[in-house]
């Protein structure tokens, strides 16, 4: 049976890591930057906790409730950026958005999992789904540089 | 009289059910909007398109003469006066200035105000706001198991501080039928007001608002095949007299003094600044659909459209239905193991819109212990074809997400 673009979406990584979550459940302790990011249009709930040592990312955890899309994200986030320097997470990040909007994007850049998310670009209904995490990633590390928006509500 | 057999001719209304193999299950959050409103929007804009009232001009006089004659229509729609049909910007605006005019007026500390879990938030939320600056408290009719309103719940929850009750008529999720005309009979007899959310049963039913004897209620036009921005509040016209407007600008004066002003009578005095002129016109030309198409016809449709679902839906495997005794063409469900928007967009793929999401009920997602719901909801240009195309993407949808088990 086709199930036309659906496939593009919904790609075999992505459910995995909807249905075996990395780095799933937050920690205790005050050495974390924490975001919330909700969006109450259709109820993506979403914390990530980050931990920051000179610059490089050396821990990320991620909690939450919301669709296979935002889910598996979060948890693509935190693999995928864990170990890079808060400097080439910002690229990681550009280049995702830029790929799940459509425009062009440097297919070179390793992004891990995340690469597989391209197909989001066909669905412009859940791009936020898509985003959510790493958005709350962007304002995690704003924070380190000093520049919080403080817009903590998507 | 419209027969049943006439329902191709219906669909040949609206461009995209004539043009696209649109399944169009949405119709809970807008209707399509058949070529005879989109023709009476364009003899405005296009032939007239000129303020209203004031002009002396022949233009402007038609164009006050026809968003009157459409006040009028949705009068007769409702069976109320003339003078009690106010424009709004939809119903939530509607439901909105019943509480920001009567209720921060009349509400003091201490009265109680009933609502309920199934409501809305623009039902709810402008009487929680009251309720706050107010200091009164708000009451929750306990749904039943069904988490429907019933009259002996109502009973437990009204008493003699009840001064406002602010309930849905047919609910936005579980397509329920509130029994108003019970409730409105009680809620009188202790001195308490009825508002009434009709915009779900007001596209879908004949509502008649002398019969039911409400204070209040408010409705939408693009839910009944009208534009988008136009909504009526229908109030008493006494009720409306006592209360004080909300906005206060042009057209609604009486006569200015640098300290102090008076207003116009109801309808005007809340219907501040140039009206919604083309709203208006075109919610006038939805009633006149609806009256061509009629109410016999249109309860018919839809009731058979329901049980022809609900027959299908009840025997499919790993679906999840909240609503098995909806009384109208709204259904709320959710596959096993699969998002609502993960249905949603799989739905999408096969040109079948439905909506996902919390509706703008979230207090009953928590009672249904769900976060979202998909909802399928009918109106009488649909076709068992629709709820078949439904039950494919259901099934559909079911097989794809199933591969990655």
């Amino acid at each position: 049976m086709s199930y036309g673009n659906l496939e593009t979406l919904y790609r075999q990584v992505i459910m995995d890591h909807y249905k075996n979550p990395r780095n799933k459940g937050l920690k205790d302790g005050d050495d974390f930057y924490k975001i919330h990011l909700k969006n109450p249009t259709c109820g993506d709930d979403i914390t990530i906790q980050v931990k920051i040592d000179n610059g490089m990312i050396t821990d990320v955890y991620q909690d939450g409730t919301g669709c296979s899309i935002s889910m598996s994200a979060a948890s693509v986030m935190s693999e995928t950026i864990k170990g890079k320097t808060v400097e080439e997470a910002f690229k990681i990040l550009d280049n995702y958005l830029n790929m799940v909007k459509g425009e062009k994007f440097d297919a070179e850049l390793e992004m891990g999992d995340a690469i597989v998310y391209q197909g989001v670009a066909q669905f412009p209904a859940r791009f936020k789904c898509a985003t959510i995490a790493w958005k709350a990633l962007a304002q995690v590390m704003d924070e380190h540089n000093g520049n919080c928006t403080c817009d903590h509500e998507e | 009289m419209i027969k049943i057999s006439d329902i191709n001719k219906i669909r040949e209304d609206f461009y995209l059910l004539k043009n696209s193999d649109l399944t169009y299950l949405d119709n809970a959050a807008s209707s399509l909007k058949p070529q005879q409103v989109i023709d009476a929007l364009n003899y405005y804009n296009e032939k007239l398109g000129v303020n209203v009232h004031r002009g002396v001009y022949k233009l402007s006089y038609e164009a006050t003469d026809l968003y009157e004659k459409a006040r009028q229509k949705v009068a007769d729609f409702i069976h109320c006066k003339f003078k009690e049909v106010v424009f709004t910007r939809g119903a939530s605006s509607a439901l909105n200035l019943v509480a920001s005019s009567y209720g921060m007026k009349y509400i003091n500390e201490g009265d109680e105000i009933i609502t309920s879990e199934l409501e809305h938030h623009s039902s709810m939320l402008p009487w929680q706001h009251v309720a706050k600056v107010k200091k009164a408290k708000l009451i929750y009719v306990p749904l039943d198991a069904e988490h429907r309103i019933t009259i002996e719940n109502f009973k437990k929850v009204l008493t003699h501080k009840t001064k406002v009750v602010a309930l849905t008529h047919a609910s936005n999720v579980m397509g329920y039928i509130t029994p108003i005309k019970e409730i409105i009979k009680l809620a009188h007899e202790v001195g308490a007001v009825v508002s009434v959310d009709g915009a779900q049963s007001v596209p879908h039913m004949k509502v008649d608002v002398k019969e039911l004897d409400c204070d209040f209620i408010s409705f939408s036009g693009h839910k009944m095949c009208g534009p988008t921005g136009i909504g009526v509040l229908y109030g008493k016209y006494k009720l409306l007299q006592s209360m004080d407007p909300v906005e206060f600008g042009g057209d609604m004066i009486d006569y200015v003094y640098l300290q102090d002003v008076t207003f116009k009578d109801a309808p005007y005095k809340f219907e501040t600044g140039t009206p919604i002129i083309a709203g208006a016109i075109g919610i006038g030309a939805a009633i006149d659909y609806l009256n061509e198409i009629g109410f016999d016809f249109i309860e018919s449709q839809e009731s058979k459209l329901r049980i022809y679902a609900l027959t299908q839906l009840k025997n499919i495997e790993g679906l999840q239905l909240f609503n098995p005794n909806t009384d109208t063409g709204i259904i709320s469900f959710n596959i096993e193991g699969v998002h609502p928007h993960d249905v949603a967009s799989a739905f999408d793929q096969e040109n079948v819109a439905i909506r996902a999401g919390h509706h703008c009920a979230q207090p009953l997602m928590n009672c249904l212990k769900q976060v979202a719901t998909v909802r399928a909801s009918f109106y009488f240009y649909n076709t068992e074809k629709d709820i078949d195309n439904l039950v494919e993407a259901i099934k559909k949808a079911k097989e794809f997400f199933d591969l990655f088990k």
